[in-house]
């Protein structure tokens, strides 16, 4: 100790004349940093109220409620963020986690309420002060707390498969599939998208957890085609997935796939279990498509004996007799809808109902009958020259192909149309091109330009791909013959629109640029109808009809009380829609049949 | 009464209960706590004095006991990652460095260079705010409350730096698993720069006016001294043990993050008294300053500063367990964390260096102390009652 150690501190005097450093607030503003984590903003253009930012808050201070002028829609819960400040810690993992980026936090901190519960409210609803503020928390695209991009998927090498039906895709591996699901956040926006609404984000957890018999029983609680649907389902599902906003969908139906090939069909039956004790009651199931055999699976499992009438040597209907092989391997259809019968539905093939066996006597015979026919007729062009033997409808070609009969391979065609049956028809004759002639001639023309076409951007992506000569914004004029009655090819006209003002199809063409697509048989892929002939005059006559479909209620009963009709038929337009379409029918037929208890 | 040998006093029986008769009037209960200008937080000190001699203490915990090591094992791992920074208040950032290190271990996750420098960076801005902190109560314990204010400013000025680079003053939740948050903002080393200066300004005012101060030397001095032979007994670690002359310094006895890279000593003093462990403190503060200047000199500017994370949201980790330590400003932090393959932890344990020095230590040290010395004792051993009770 020293005489300094007396006098240093007085030092401290010096302070008397500095001027004070404490900001005097209000009077001076102090704004918080550019990345301060303030009040919450949600973008509502962007919301879809997933809910993943109420998952993922420790505290529980986020509820996902309704909010008015926000309705449910498809990839929309119409749910909403609502911020409790009474618990939220502001550490912003809510707005690291939000699905689309519409959650973040302003710079503002300073809010003054009388009363402690007025703290609660739902940001971009409520309006606040900091709604436009500029700075605050942001998630930057490295800091996704998942994986945002899709496991890829082995498929069959393009070269490969230019003269093969072997099936494209090869299937996720064990460790590939947990991978996928692991990116799931079990919104569950895509259960409400579903037609059938199977518990996707259910059978994904148990991908997850590796529990495949449990993926199994979650499967066929809602959809006995999972081979199908695994394989060729539109998945409308990926499209409402909360993961599409800021990086790949989910491949969910890819994983409803791998599921399946998991387990061995025996397995499959024994997990699904036994069905019902017989009822007495008798269903008659016209169709063994998608659509009747999902009925004549619910029905059989409730008791009721079903017989299947199917027109075709072999099951499945339009997923066996239009989609081409590579996409939908007959044996994967086999395996479903021999899981089917192994609940004791009959399917008598080759009985076609109208010829083999009249409406009449369905309707004597049994005590519902359900109509499931599809669409297997091609509509027409109605062009000059589509009357030529040389103009095929793509679905009585892929029907051919499938059912194994020779065709005359052309050496080069011309596909009119845009969607996936053109794609279909396309890509399957240019594989047998390949293979009588080693090269493929195949164009096809689309009314619609590349920006909306209706085939899945996959099977667009693939034929070009596979060397299919695609041609947007081409409106068919003319199937040109020669004066030996030889077809020459298509000639077009260029699509100036194909809509009028109030969406009503009225293509309007530009006939100054007129093409000539050389082709020795030209395929119509334009779309298909129901052949309605079987029901026969007097039942036509009696039963009542909505734009030449027959007119149903939402039950899919129709106007005669036995009869029920499901499907393509009444209702487009893929698997998924007719599966869940059994299932409406299969609800009401055994509700029909099932005596009702009186009740008080 | 001081003038007589004090160690044997009071005498103890047999079962090792004092040999003192507290109802002959010699003796006084005082309760130092739970509210008590003197005390660190929320802990209460039962004294029993005679006259103004400290004859028995014991200390209390709970009033702060939040359950954390509990709340993380019904949370995911993610989720836990906002709650550990409440585990101590005025340093948070170990927690979440020491969480994050773990789940990372046991996840099998490397995270970016760049991360590995921010999350350094974080802990040693970390540990200037808790000594800035520790002096203004050290010399409030003495009665010297200008001290307090003086690094309250500077400490502010350190605030705003977290502030601009993690978003949030106090609870920075910034280091998270796989990474950090975000790379520094645009000009911070600069504005940095500023503040090191400010606080070094500071600091020699506090030079002068705390460490060069008749006073403090009286009552700091020769007080509350260690002996070195407690150090492992009572697991004494950081700046207590440096005062006593042993150089224990996790950034260097098992260096991790950046420490390897950067070119430092641990501070050590020997005296091992108040005073002594006060002046380790300045001198590891102004180590800090001169560490951050060596981080955003020797940082790479850019790069990634997260590792891809698996969903969060249902994250499971495999079976494992790991202990991760760092040296905050108070000693040896460190995360023992246990994983059994589900998607919660299966067990944390915090150890937070308060625990040894502030309990077992302390209730040994205030023994003969005078009862105007229990604050200050208390205050020179780092108490953050926080992180005793988690």
């Amino acid at each position: 100790m020293s005489i300094s150690d007396v006098l240093s501190p007085f030092t401290a005097w010096k302070n008397l004349f500095r001027d004070p450093v404490t900001i005097k607030d209000p009077l001076n503003e102090r704004p918080g940093a550019a990345r301060y984590r303030g009040f919450h903003k949600n973008d509502m253009d962007k919301c879809i109220g997933c809910g993943t930012c109420e998952t993922i808050c420790q505290n529980g201070a986020i509820d996902m409620l309704p909010v008015d002028g926000i309705p449910a829609v498809q990839g929309d819960s119409g749910l909403r963020p609502r911020i409790d400040y009474g618990r939220c810690c502001w550490c912003a993992l809510c707005v690291d986690v939000c699905m689309t980026g519409s959650l973040t936090m302003s710079n503002e901190y300073k809010w003054v309420e009388s009363d402690p519960d007025l703290f609660r409210f739902t940001p971009g609803v409520d309006k606040k002060y900091w709604d436009n503020a500029e700075l605050g928390y942001q998630r930057h695209d490295e800091k996704h707390l998942m994986p945002v991009a899709r496991e890829e998927m082995p498929e069959l090498h393009p070269e490969a498969r230019l003269d093969s039906f072997v099936e494209i895709v090869h299937g996720y591996s064990i460790a590939q599939a947990k991978l996928e699901a692991d990116r799931c956040v079990s919104c569950g926006l895509c259960i409400a998208t579903c037609p059938a609404h199977m518990a996707i984000p259910d059978y994904i957890k148990a991908v997850r957890d590796g529990d495949y018999e449990r993926g199994v029983q979650l499967l066929y609680a809602t959809n006995p085609f999972s081979q199908v649907c695994g394989r060729v389902c539109t998945h409308r599902c990926e499209d409402s997935c909360a993961a599409r906003h800021e990086g790949d969908p989910i491949a969910i139906r890819w994983l409803k796939r791998h599921i399946i090939d998991q387990v061995p069909q025996e397995k499959v039956i024994e997990l699904i279990g036994k069905p019902a004790a017989p009822t007495g009651k008798k269903v008659a199931i016209i169709g063994a498509g998608p659509a009747g055999l999902t009925a004549a699976f619910d029905l059989a499992r409730l008791g009721h004996a079903v017989t299947v009438y199917e027109a075709q040597a072999a099951g499945g209907g339009m997923t066996r007799y239009g989609i081409p092989e590579y996409r939908l391997p007959y044996d994967a259809l086999d395996k479903d809808i021999a899981v089917i019968t192994a609940m004791g539905v009959e399917i008598k093939y080759n009985h076609r109902v109208g010829t083999d066996i009249a409406m009449q006597q369905l309707e004597a015979d049994y005590d519902a009958v359900v109509l499931a026919i599809g669409l297997h007729q091609g509509r027409s062009t109605r062009i000059p020259g589509s009357d030529h033997p040389q103009v095929r409808k793509a679905v009585d070609l892929l029907r051919q192909i499938t059912a194994g009969e020779t065709i005359d391979v052309p050496k080069s065609m011309v596909v009119i149309g845009g969607g996936n049956v053109a794609m279909d028809i396309a890509r399957s004759m240019a594989r047998l091109q390949m293979q009588h002639y080693g090269e493929i001639r195949v164009t096809l023309t689309a009314l619609e330009d590349k920006a909306h076409f209706l085939a899945d951007p996959v099977e667009i992506k693939e034929s070009l791909e596979e060397q299919i000569n695609i041609l947007d914004s081409r409106g068919p004029q003319a199937c040109v013959i020669d004066d030996n009655g030889k077809l020459l090819g298509l000639k077009t006209w260029k699509v100036l629109s194909i809509f009028d003002a109030e969406r009503r199809f009225a293509p309007k063409y530009d006939p100054t640029d007129e093409q000539l697509h050389e082709g020795e048989m030209i395929v119509e892929a334009i779309g298909q109808m129901a052949d309605v002939s079987l029901l026969g005059e007097a039942l036509t006559e009696k039963l009542e009809w909505n734009r030449g479909r027959i007119q149903i209620d939402p039950n899919g009963r129709t106007s005669e009380n036995w009869l029920w009709s499901a499907g393509d038929c009444v209702k487009g337009p893929d698997v998924i829609n007719a599966v869940a379409d059994g299932h409406r029918v299969a609800t009401s037929i055994h509700r029909a049949l099932t005596p009702q208890e009186a009740t008080a | 009464m001081f003038e007589l040998d004090r160690s044997q006093y009071p005498q103890k029986k047999a079962d090792g209960t004092l040999d003192i008769d507290l109802t002959s009037g010699k003796y006084l209960k005082l309760w130092q706590g739970p509210q008590h200008p003197g005390i660190t937080g929320n802990m209460a000190i039962e004294l029993t004095v005679c006259g103004d001699e400290v004859v028995d203490a014991t200390t209390h915990v709970g009033y702060l006991h939040r359950g954390f090591e509990k709340l993380m094992e019904r949370r995911t791992f993610m989720q836990c990652f906002p709650i550990v920074c409440r585990i101590c208040v005025p340093e948070p950032d170990f927690n979440e460095y020491c969480y994050a290190a773990a789940v990372e271990e046991l996840a099998g996750l490397e995270i970016p260079e760049l991360a590995h420098w921010i999350r350094t960076l974080i802990l040693e801005m970390g540990r200037v705010n808790s000594y800035l902190m520790y002096l203004g109560g050290q010399a409030g314990a003495f009665g010297q409350g200008v001290i307090g204010q003086w690094t309250t400013y500077v400490r502010d000025l350190m605030l705003d730096r977290f502030e601009e680079l993690t978003g949030a003053r106090i609870y920075h939740m910034f280091i998270i698993p796989g990474g950090v948050r975000d790379n520094l903002p645009d000009g911070f080393a600069g504005r940095m720069e500023e503040t090191l200066r400010e606080i070094e300004s500071v600091l020699a005012d506090v030079d002068r006016v705390m460490f060069h101060n008749a006073v403090f030397k009286k009552r700091a001095v020769g007080v509350g001294v260690i002996d070195t032979a407690w150090l492992d007994s009572y697991g004494i670690t950081g700046p207590n043990a440096r005062a006593a002359g042993v150089a224990k310094d996790v950034r260097k006895d098992q260096p991790y993050l950046v420490y390897p890279e950067l070119d430092f000593e641990a501070v050590t003093g020997k005296d091992s008294d108040i005073y002594t462990r006060a002046d380790v403190r300045r001198r590891d503060l102004l180590l800090s300053l001169d560490l951050i200047r060596q981080i955003l000199a020797k940082m790479p500017k850019t790069g990634a500063v997260m590792t891809k994370l698996p969903n969060v949201l249902h994250w499971k980790i495999p079976r494992g367990e790991t202990y991760v330590r760092g040296e905050c400003s108070r000693g040896e932090y460190g995360y023992y964390l246990v994983t059994d393959g589900s998607g919660y932890p299966r067990r944390v344990n915090v150890r937070g260096p308060s625990y040894t020095h502030s309990i077992a230590l302390f209730e040994r040290m205030v023994i003969n102390a005078n009862i105007s010395d229990v604050a200050a004792l208390l205050v020179s051993l780092h108490t953050y009652p926080p992180e005793i009770e988690r």
